[in-house]
């Protein structure tokens, strides 16, 4: 046999980490901006995470401490697989406290809790073109945002409101940077949207598979794509959290029997469990929530 | 109940520690040893190897038990250990004038310099199961032969002679650098030296399908194929301390030469065209679609028509790597909730409203 495989620390070699660091950098310089890297395979497929994975990989230190989130949640099983990873490749400290995480690698969900400065909140992205769907073609696409040419975007908008009253996207829900580009929030509901802007934090975004990063530095102006009679609005829940009672976060539905029975509790379960360690009960509250673990 | 859709640490354990009580299966049967994989998994060793762009047959043959036989599994664990290895330089490109062949096949001249040499192949075998191979058969020794191989330069060479064919495009100008995709990311359009790695590493069934198009009339390039040969090659590299190459060792390779019917443009005068393909190890039909579509990528270059799925260089290059596909498409597994949560919510929404509208 070849010489037993051996791995540097957070698995990627350093000159590969140098050059994620240098899209990294660009990415920074230009908002918005999708900056091309040349992707590494990671030993986790495609298309689950590996994009957020090379950017973790490249920006941690032995003094971080790393929370991981998917869906909201720390427990959900693409999450602990993440999380596992870097305990064992960087042997980072992990936390599932956003309060106290300073890296935090997500899919799908911005922590309720407003993130501070110094903390780094890193995204998972498929498809970082916004365009993709309305363009397969990447030559095209590129050109349009060289261009600023999205009229695209504004006329699929339009035939939304045309055809239903209103936008029918509500996630990876278009953002404008700085007045400049058009960029994928990745597949986070727009629900989510709102805590992008000005945000303390900054957001670094990796999607492996297109090998591309783009980035919003602390204190960016994001703004969701709307028009002047048809403002922006987030997802509203006509019900607090059944577990903690917290209105203005976002719910995840949760089916409870096949007679149509259902409880709306929250995604971010560090916000949940925080808030009940608190003593806000919902109206659920009281099960025993370790059971089935 | 709530907790339970969420998995968990202890989950993740106990699916792992099944996989691999599956993986080793019945314990009163001998495991599976890295040289029999070898030995007699040759070509699935191949085939992990050459798309897992790593030539190593140990690794690939661990990866495909480590794989259970799941072949896209098994490159993929080749590619993730692959991509850690630190790069110390380029070698110079392999000579496969120079092969000692093992088979070499040519469709265009039935005798040529070195001549035709069937070699290990399934060609003209009956697909007939064979009991006998079940039961352990004692396989004689094949006959050799006690000659040395005549020179058997590429027949594409002996129709360069008459310059019916265009010629290679060496790299003349120091400043003419080969691309890596491993190592910068790939922007469209891509020059040919690119979309050939990214086909030698690309999926055989992918290529295979595309390969196949063409030849039924989606983008028909009239193809003969000038050669095929396998065998293996000596593999130089420079060492900038001693001033010369040295050889790192041999590997085998399969080579195919497309030769293409082409009518001329207003660029080009009627001549033959090229389509290449080169895989690692031994595998006809991957280098052979892959000549196929090399040639159809190059439609753009030689002023064609681009009307076909095979000449389409973004669709072809941005879906052929096996590795990315299945990770992308089996993702599709991994929770949604939040997504679908806001999904629910905007159907609830647009039905109320037709219902409203309606009454």
């Amino acid at each position: 046999m070849s010489a037993a495989p051996s791995y540097n620390f957070a698995y990627l070699d350093e000159q590969t980490k140098r050059m994620i660091r240098r899209a990294i950098l660009k990415a920074i310089a230009i908002p918005g901006y999708q900056v091309p890297f040349a992707s590494r395979e990671m030993p986790m497929p495609y298309g689950w995470g590996t994009g957020g994975v090379q950017v973790t990989a490249a920006i941690i230190g032995a003094n971080d401490v790393l929370k991981v989130i998917d869906q909201g949640a720390d427990d959900t099983t693409n999450a602990v697989s993440i999380r596992a990873f870097f305990a064992k490749v960087a042997r980072v400290q992990t936390t599932t406290h956003t309060h106290a995480a300073s890296i935090i690698q997500t899919r799908h969900r911005i922590p309720e809790k407003p993130l501070h400065a110094g903390q780094v909140l890193v995204y998972q992205v498929p498809i970082p073109e916004p365009l993709r769907f309305l363009e397969p073609r990447e030559t095209e696409t590129r050109k349009m945002h060289a261009l600023e040419e999205y009229g695209l975007m504004h006329v699929k908008l339009y035939e939304d409101i045309a055809r239903h009253g209103h936008i029918a996207t509500t996630f990876a829900y278009p953002v404008k940077i700085e007045g400049r580009y058009v960029m994928d929030p990745s597949p986070t509901p727009k629900f989510d949207n709102p805590k992008m802007h000005m945000s303390p934090a900054l957001q670094l975004f990796g999607a492996g598979r297109e090998m591309r990063i783009y980035a919003l530095p602390p204190f960016t102006e994001v703004v969701s794509l709307d028009f002047e009679d048809h403002p922006f609005e987030i997802q509203h829940f006509d019900q607090p959290c059944a577990l903690c009672a917290a209105t203005g976060v976002y719910l995840d539905e949760v089916i409870l029997d096949d007679q149509g029975g259902h409880m709306f509790v929250c995604s971010d379960t560090d916000n949940c469990e925080e808030r009940r360690a608190q003593g806000h009960r919902g109206a659920l509250a009281g099960h025993r929530l370790e059971a089935g673990r | 109940m709530y907790v339970a859709v969420k998995g968990g640490e202890a989950a993740i354990a106990n699916a792992h520690a099944l996989l691999a009580d599956r993986r080793r299966g019945d314990r009163s049967l001998p495991a599976l040893g890295i040289g029999q994989i070898i030995e007699q998994l040759g070509l699935a060793v191949d085939r992990a190897m050459a798309e897992g762009s790593l030539y190593d047959r140990e690794l690939a043959a661990l990866a495909i038990i480590q794989a259970r036989g799941d072949l896209i599994e098994a490159i993929f664990l080749v590619r993730a250990f692959r991509t850690t290895l630190p790069r110390f330089g380029y070698s110079r490109p392999i000579d496969t004038g120079r092969m000692l062949i093992e088979r070499r096949v040519s469709a265009t001249f039935k005798d040529l310099p070195g001549g035709q040499v069937l070699g290990p192949t399934f060609d003209y075998t009956h697909r007939l199961l064979d009991p006998e191979i079940a039961s352990g058969d004692d396989v004689p020794a094949p006959a050799t032969r006690d000659t040395v191989p005549e020179n058997a330069p590429r027949v594409t060479d002996l129709l360069a002679h008459e310059g019916l064919i265009e010629p290679d495009n060496p790299l003349d100008n120091a400043e003419d650098t080969v691309g890596d995709l491993t190592r910068e990311p790939l922007q469209y359009p891509l020059d040919r030296d690119l979309r050939l790695q990214a086909l030698a590493r690309g999926d055989e069934g992918f290529l295979l399908a595309l390969g196949y198009s063409t030849q039924r009339g989606y983008a028909r390039s009239h193809p003969f194929v000038g050669e095929i040969r396998i065998g293996e090659v000596e593999v130089e590299f420079d060492v900038p301390e001693l001033g010369f190459a040295v050889s790192l060792g041999r590997i085998r390779v399969t080579e195919c030469q497309m030769v293409n019917q082409f009518k001329g443009s207003a660029k080009v005068p009627p001549q033959f065209t090229r389509g290449y393909g080169l895989v690692f190890g031994q595998s006809e039909r991957k280098a052979m679609s892959m000549s196929l579509c090399d040639r159809a990528l190059r439609a753009r270059e030689l002023g064609e028509d681009i009307s076909a799925p095979a000449q389409d260089e973004e669709f072809v290059i941005s879906h052929l790597d096996n590795v990315q596909a299945t990770g992308f498409v089996e993702h599709l597994k991994l929770p949604h909730y939040v997504d679908f949560q806001a999904e629910l919510d905007l159907v609830r929404k647009m039905r109320a409203e037709q219902q409203e509208a309606a009454e």
